[in-house]
């Protein structure tokens, strides 16, 4: 296990094997989201009851399962951060915060356009979205502590206790919907009984978290290798590396 | 393992356990307060003041629903299939208010017993399907989806 992560997790050996997964996951993600988009957009029936109004639920579930499948990556790179001091892990809790907060912007807002039509409001304060917001606030803390000291390994760790204390956010926002009564419905996928939806509305939304799931991996091996290779610019691998490509 | 890594891992068990267990009582302290909205049998059972401003939910009765003789004013019994009350309203509808619909409204009970809403929301649940799979649950003498209790009041 320790000799895994150091392995994996040294900047150099890092750098070299992300490039082949970032590129084939590049490609996936393009893949599902066309195909996804096309039978959600165009291909799935309308909604008994919503009519076509639905369909951002394509969008909308995916970003907020996104916003907390992300939240726990971060997390779990701020322990391996905290306890075995890995550069990589580091730097992956800033990039996490990054996209998560993206993810969790995306699902707040689409969220609210879905919500005016159908609940006849863009916000309430029930439990459901305001754990939810506490989410993209807890990324902006991360996000923030990560860029706040001299030294970026210091600022990297604060970060990480944050993003660990936080990860109590998460079942909160989870089960929010069945603890309390909420304007939020339950759960339509991910319960324990079968699915609360039609099979040609619910394949087109698991290839659209697929597709965010993948997108997710590729974006952040992107950014990064992008930061590794900033922070060891001084080291006599990556400047081999430059000297290759200029 | 290192007594230092050691000593790091039990910092973060203690970190998450701790702030679990805080956040954790907190909410169970503040558990009425984090509800949304009260159901009718709550409110029969007397867990709301009344002349208090609160949010009622539940499905609209039914064959409940009526015009008041000024047009915009609609009144419907909310039912939580234990208790129900009826609620009077002043102003436009969601899209997605109809009978047997989950709602929440906002507003008092006034001195009749009527909950005088100022505000009504539609609570849509958790079911999606094409409308040919609604109409032929419908035909095959199932529950209508929308009006399955456990779901739609929680």
């Amino acid at each position: 296990m320790m000799q895994f992560i150091h392995k994996y997790g040294s900047p150099k050996y890092f750098y070299q094997w992300s490039k082949g997964w970032q590129r084939w996951l590049t490609v996936i993600t393009l893949l599902l989201l066309g195909y996804g988009l096309y039978q959600g957009l165009f291909v799935a029936p309308t909604d008994y009851q919503q009519g076509e109004s639905y369909r951002i639920i394509f969008i909308h579930v995916p970003a907020a399962w996104m916003s907390m499948f992300v939240y726990m990556s971060m997390a779990v790179s701020g322990i391996v951060a905290l306890v075995w001091r890995i550069k990589v892990a580091e730097i992956v809790i800033g990039e996490c915060a990054v996209i998560g907060a993206s993810f969790t912007a995306l699902a707040l807002i689409t969220g609210m356009l879905w919500g005016k039509p159908m609940w006849g409001t863009y916000w309430v304060w029930d439990a459901r979205l305001t754990s939810e917001l506490v989410l993209l606030f807890l990324y902006f803390g991360v996000i923030a502590l990560h860029s706040a000291f001299e030294n970026p390994r210091t600022g990297a760790r604060a970060a990480a206790i944050l993003a660990i204390v936080g990860i109590i956010n998460i079942p909160i926002i989870k089960y929010s919907v069945e603890w309390w009564s909420t304007l939020h419905q339950p759960a339509t996928v991910a319960k324990f009984d079968k699915p609360s939806m039609h099979m040609s509305m619910l394949i087109p939304l698991l290839v659209m978290a697929f597709a965010f799931k993948t997108y997710f991996l590729a974006l952040l091996f992107s950014r990064t290798r992008s930061e590794v290779l900033a922070r060891e610019k001084n080291t006599s691998w990556v400047k081999e590396i430059m000297e290759q490509e200029s | 393992m290192t007594p230092k890594i050691k000593q790091r891992l039990i910092f973060v068990m203690v970190l998450i356990v701790g702030f679990g267990a805080a956040i954790g009582l907190a909410l169970f302290a503040f558990q009425k307060n984090l509800l949304y909205f009260y159901s009718p049998s709550q409110i029969a059972s007397g867990e709301v003041e009344t002349g208090q401003m609160f949010r009622l939910g539940g499905l609209v009765v039914e064959g409940s629903v009526r015009r008041e003789s000024d047009g915009i004013t609609t009144v419907f019994d909310l039912t939580d299939t234990a208790g129900s009350l009826t609620v009077s309203y002043t102003g436009l509808l969601p899209d997605l208010f109809r009978e047997g619909q989950g709602i929440v409204a906002q507003g008092k009970i006034n001195q009749q017993g009527v909950f005088v809403a100022q505000e009504v929301l539609a609570k849509h649940d958790e079911n999606y399907m094409p409308p040919e799979v609604a109409e032929a649950l419908k035909e095959a003498g199932a529950q209508h989806p929308v009006s399955m209790p456990k779901t739609t009041i929680n």
